[in-house]
């Protein structure tokens, strides 16, 4: 070793002093490199949940005024004729919670400004359900008008110059004078789970939507399930591995990246061109959802069949039990938690897809309720984009507030694909 | 007879069928001898899915070929005079004169002939009514009967019904190719209309987009212009803008998840950034026009930069937040999947994690990332409820991210809502759309799954 | 028919008296796609004995062993080709129904494999699909019968109910043997049933072995040389997709004709 000039350094040969310092040099560099990197990684993360934080935040913060309901106390004289004038009555009963004020035509016309448009009908039912005999005095609390409720609840304030507000001077006083009055209360909102939709932003609720959206998620599940599975299980269980299956394959994981909208041009075309379907109907809106919601549960349903082990199924063979017999009798129940979990999955995808409805006309202004798969409807995030694509400003906290229950479903379906999920994880 | 009831009849055979079945099979078996082929409710199975699948099978086709055969009884009934030398239109107006006269709407006074051809109609309604259950029921019975005089000790009644489910499971998987095909034959039949009204050149590359078209050919206005560059370099905009948030966030978040952060950390942080997949788009929607779109115009406006109220950063950068979770777990995916032995030989050189990322790990996990990145890019293209919610109607041609700009699917929308008619060209430049937004997508998720396939192979 | 037919018993001794053959295979070939896995096997199964096939790993004894039931049906690529008889019976012939063949020729796999469900239920699945019960008194007959003659039925009378999955390994793979013996096969297939278990699992399931011949015939898997010449009446050994010898267990472990059986047993190779 000793005629090895010191100069040359052989691969592998311990490094000189000079190396190990070279190294030494360069680590800050390098550690301060990998900080770096670090705090890159953890902007982005606090990005991203600031972002989450934000939305939700701002959508909850935005809806709280919706969620109550500002009415006033009117002492209503119960009419003894068969077909009262709902709308005089209401006016009048409500002209005499001002004892002091002067009947001029404008002043009656700021009067009924307070009031919501669909007092009358309120009233109606109000005094209908109440059975009160006629030429009875009975009070009544009757939901004021968008402006109103926004001076109660602070969005407008009085302090703002009158050209900026939607209110003047005079009406605030008149509400104010009621409010001196005791004659003004806040209380939850069950209309906006309650009523229909309306022109009107204090009576418009989500009950079209609710029910509209329970059909389309009834059809798609019926549909979806059955055929996904279907197909999940033929192409996994049975399929022979060829050009054909192949394809399907393909076709599947092609199918799940489709755009949502495609899907509603698909329905245009198809559902109401060419087989003349009726617009605006469930059954047809839950046909393009259960289309769009397949690829998704036959993938997660493969899944779920792979993670049956094989030698539950040679077990099965074994005994002499057939192909049919260890696929209904062992494997999918094996499966079943994990099918749940992408059905569950799959329906909570399809119940906020939008885009899709809107072209076959989900989002009809329909003011009752659905009874039957072939009636105009809308649906839980349609209505949300009607609501949204109003011009009346209440409309906004209402928006906020459907979002807000419609992101309430969507917790509830989630959360309960974990629990179901975490029950019945099952280890071999 | 009610559609619904119809619908059930099928259902109720079957039920019969299977308790028919059953019974006499048990009567027939030494029961529990195992000498009878079939057990008893194999015998049941195959006598109900034999009555079953046939009868909805009939009750499809009719419900299918129905209206088309009630057309042609009208027109067969509708008197020469009427029909003679008709055109199409007339022909179709004729048939839905007397569809409204057949079910009592009826306007002023009817053409007496009319009349008579509702009623014709009626009475065909009515028998095509009761003679749908009729047919099921007969064929039905017929099935049943046939197969349960069969019903013996070897008739191979397990082996007959495992078929008859095998087919079923074999349709159920080719209805998703029916799905594709309905796809592309329904784009492309109204796409290929549109494109023999405006010639595909001028679509492809005609540079101005304005689809009002008149409604009367005598009335003043424009007759539309249908050149689509504008709309896809507005696509384009927004989906760069989202992908220029999405792309970096995501695999920073990704490094930093698969790398650095603590299992605790990574246990509560993922499923939190995963929370933003799960939110409907038309929530992003009104998030970017309540917070986003005033927060960027006030903030640019106070540094002098006039922002477009429809501007393509509004709804890219929501549409950016949207997609992270997507980058970010396919990333995270693909860098996870790089075998232990790589990032151990790394390590084991005396490289520090943070160079084990960037000199190892990415490089190797890139193809997962791309196809990552493409799958998200196929999002952007065909995200649609942000753009319509916060994205402008009208097509500039423009790049600048702050300018207004339209995109394929906000067009889309905006031209087959509200009350749509076929054939106009205006409905159906939203199928040339469409079909161009198909075929784009399927055209980059083939080349991402392509990408991902081979490189999950790759470590496999 | 075959059945009379008796083993040529040169050398033939007490532990091998001549029984009539249960099931045979001749010019048993066996492809993998492309690849052959069995050349040619010829083998005779004799009636109410223990057949032990051996060999190296990768010679197609399992491979044959699982053309005895049909259980590479299930393997797309697999492709049988040759003459395989149960009771003279072509058990490949297009009359056959698997799942009849399969509840006569039983078999237990090389890992326990019971099912997610309770030990009752996981004896009582094969009698139950295959309609072998007259009413529910009689089901619970054959489940309590089967487990004695698996030898289990002591150590788990009282929790029938319990999920199979709970026992121990070699309780496991006795429940698996009642299993397959509810649906009274005529031919049981073990696969290594003992190699997932310890040795004293092993020594309870190879006693059990030994008695099951009086009813079954039993073709069995195995890896062990002792195993072979503790419970097997005949042993045929494999050698790369070939049978290179075949005769009494007792004459194979003494006296091997073949060099490779010899070199085989002696632990030159395998």
């Amino acid at each position: 070793m000793t005629d090895i000039p010191a100069s040359s350094r052989l691969a592998g040969a311990p490094r000189s002093e000079s190396a190990v310092s070279d190294i030494r040099s360069g680590l800050s560099r390098r550690k301060s490199a990998q900080t770096r990197l670090k705090i890159y990684g953890i902007v982005a993360i606090v990005f991203a949940l600031t972002m989450l934080g934000i939305l939700v935040g701002s959508v909850v913060s935005t809806s709280i005024p919706a969620w109550t309901q500002t009415q006033v106390r009117l002492d209503v004289t119960v009419p003894d004729d068969e077909t009262p004038n709902y709308r005089s009555l209401v006016n009048d009963s409500l002209v005499a919670a001002f004892p002091q004020a002067e009947r001029d035509r404008a002043a009656l016309r700021r009067f009924t400004g307070i009031l919501s448009n669909g007092a009358q009908f309120w009233l109606r039912d109000e005094l209908q359900a109440s059975g009160a005999a006629p030429g009875s005095t009975v009070s009544i609390w009757l939901p004021v008008s968008d402006p109103f409720e926004q001076l109660y609840e602070g969005v407008i304030s009085p302090s703002t110059p009158e050209n900026r507000r939607p209110l003047n001077d005079q009406q605030i006083a008149d509400f104010q004078s009621l409010q001196q009055q005791d004659r003004i209360r806040s209380v939850f909102d069950w209309g906006l789970i309650t009523n229909a939709d309306s022109r009107f932003p204090e009576l418009a609720g989500l009950k079209g939507g609710l029910i509209g959206s329970a059909f389309l998620m009834l059809v798609c599940l019926c549909v979806s399930v059955p055929v996904g599975v279907g197909a999940a299980v033929y192409l996994e269980e049975f399929a022979p591995k060829n050009k054909f299956t192949d394809f399907i394959e393909i076709n599947v994981n092609n199918l799940a990246a489709v755009p949502s909208i495609v899907f509603g041009l698909l329905g245009l075309a198809l559902f109401l061109g060419f087989l003349g379907m009726p617009r605006s109907a469930p059954l047809v809106g839950g046909l393009v959802l259960a289309i769009m919601t397949l690829p998704t549960i036959i993938i997660t349903t493969r899944a779920a069949l792979k993670a049956v082990p094989p030698s539950i199924r040679e077990a099965a063979r074994g005994i002499g039990a057939s192909e049919m017999q260890v696929i209904a009798q062992h494997v999918l129940p094996l499966a079943l938690p994990g099918i749940l979990t992408g059905v569950i999955i799959g329906l909570a995808q399809a119940i906020g897809e939008t885009a899709p409805l809107l072209l076959i006309g989900m989002n009809a202004f329909v003011t009752s309720a659905p009874t039957s798969m072939l009636e105009a409807s809308t649906t839980l995030p349609t209505q949300i984009y009607i609501w949204f694509d109003s011009p009346e400003r209440g409309f906004v906290a209402r928006t906020s507030a459907a979002i807000c229950v419609l992101l309430i479903v969507l917790s509830v379906m989630n959360l309960f694909a974990i629990v179901l999920r975490r029950r019945f994880e099952r280890r071999w | 007879m009610s559609t619904s009831i119809t619908l059930l009849i099928p259902l109720l055979l079957g039920i019969g069928g299977f308790i028919v079945a059953t019974s006499r099979a048990r009567r027939f078996s030494d029961v529990g001898s195992g000498k009878m082929h079939s057990l008893p409710k194999y015998h049941g199975y195959l006598v109900a899915l034999s009555i079953i699948v046939p009868a909805y099978l009939i009750i499809f086709l009719w419900l299918f070929f129905e209206q088309s055969v009630l057309r042609g009884v009208i027109v067969n009934a509708l008197p020469d005079a009427l029909t003679n030398g008709a055109t199409p239109a007339q022909v179709s107006l004729l048939i839905s004169q007397v569809q409204q006269a057949a079910s009592g709407a009826t306007f002023g006074n009817p053409d007496p002939a009319i009349v008579e051809v509702a009623g014709r109609l009626r009475e065909a309604v009515v028998f095509s009514r009761w003679a749908l259950p009729l047919v099921i029921v007969l064929v039905g019975l017929a099935t049943a009967a046939v197969l349960v005089s069969r019903i013996a000790k070897r008739f191979r009644a397990r082996n007959y019904s495992e078929a008859i489910m095998r087919g079923l499971l074999i349709f159920c998987a080719t209805l998703s190719i029916l799905a594709t095909l309905g796809i592309l034959l329904s784009l492309l039949f109204e796409g290929l209309q549109f494109f023999s009204r405006v010639s595909p050149i001028e679509f492809f590359f005609g540079t101005r987009w304005d689809p009002q078209i008149a409604i009367r050919p005598d009335q003043i206005g424009s007759s539309g212009a249908f050149g689509a560059i504008p709309v896809f370099m507005g696509t384009l905009t927004i989906a760069f803008t989202a992908l220029f948030v999405a792309i970096p966030v995501g695999i920073f978040a990704a490094i930093y998840m698969a790398e650095f952060a603590s299992p605790h950390v990574r246990g509560v942080v993922k499923p939190l950034i995963e929370l933003l997949a799960g939110i409907p788009t038309i929530v992003y929607g009104f998030f970017a026009v309540l917070v986003i779109s005033p927060f960027i115009r006030e903030w640019l406006g106070s540094i002098g930069i006039a922002v477009s109220p429809t501007a393509a950063i509004v709804p890219g950068l929501v549409m950016g937040v949207m997609l992270i979770p997507f980058i970010s777990s396919l990333s995270d995916d693909a860098i996870t999947a790089v075998p232990q032995s790589l990032k151990d030989g790394s390590l084991g050189l005396g490289a520090n994690r943070a160079e084990t990322v960037t000199k190892v790990l990415l490089p190797a996990a890139l193809p997962g990332i791309v196809g990552g990145v493409l799958l998200a890019t196929t999002r952007a293209i065909g995200e649609t409820m942000i753009v319509v919610m916060a994205a402008g109607l009208t097509a500039n041609m423009t790049v600048n991210p702050l300018q207004g700009v339209t995109t394929v699917t906000v067009q889309i929308v905006a031209l087959l809502t509200g009350d749509t008619e076929f054939d106009n060209p205006k409905t159906l430049a939203a199928f040339g759309l469409g079909l161009t937004l198909f075929l784009a997508t399927l055209l980059l998720n083939l080349v991402a799954i392509q990408i991902v396939k081979r490189f999950r192979e790759q470590y496999d | 028919m075959m059945e009379n037919v008796s083993f040529a018993t040169a050398g033939a001794h007490a532990r091998a008296p001549e029984m009539p053959v249960k099931m045979f295979g001749r010019k048993v070939e066996v492809f993998y796609g492309q690849k052959q896995a069995l050349h040619g096997v010829d083998l005779e199964i004799p009636e109410r004995q223990v057949t032990a096939l051996i060999g190296p790993s990768g010679c197609g004894k399992s491979t044959f062993l699982r053309c005895l039931n049909r259980m590479n049906d299930t393997v797309a690529i697999a492709r049988v080709v040759g003459d395989i008889r149960l009771d003279g019976e072509d058990i490949y012939d297009k009359s056959i129904d698997v799942v009849e063949l399969r509840a006569r020729v039983g078999m237990v796999f090389q890992k326990p494999n019971p099912f997610p469900k309770s030990i009752f239920e996981n004896v009582a699945y094969g009698p139950r699909i295959h309609g072998l019960f007259k009413n529910k008194a009689h089901l619970q007959e054959i489940v309590e019968t089967s487990l004695k003659r698996a030898g289990l039925f002591e150590e788990v009378k009282d929790r029938l109910d319990e999920p199979g999955t709970g026992l121990s390994g070699g309780q496991q793979q006795r429940l698996c043997i009642a299993r397959a013996i509810a649906v009274s096969p005529e031919v049981i297939l073990m696969d290594e049933p003992c190699s997932a278990l310890d040795p004293i699992a092993t020594a309870t399931v190879e006693e059990l072995i030994d008695e099951l011949k009086q009813n079954y015939t039993i073709v069995i898997v195995t890896h062990s040389m002792q195993q072979a010449a503790r419970v097997s009446q005949r042993t045929a050994m494999f050698h790369l997709g070939r049978i290179v010898e075949v005769g009494p267990t007792e004459k194979m472990f003494s006296n091997p004709d073949d060099k490779r059986t010899q070199d085989y047993i002696t632990g030159r190779f395998g």
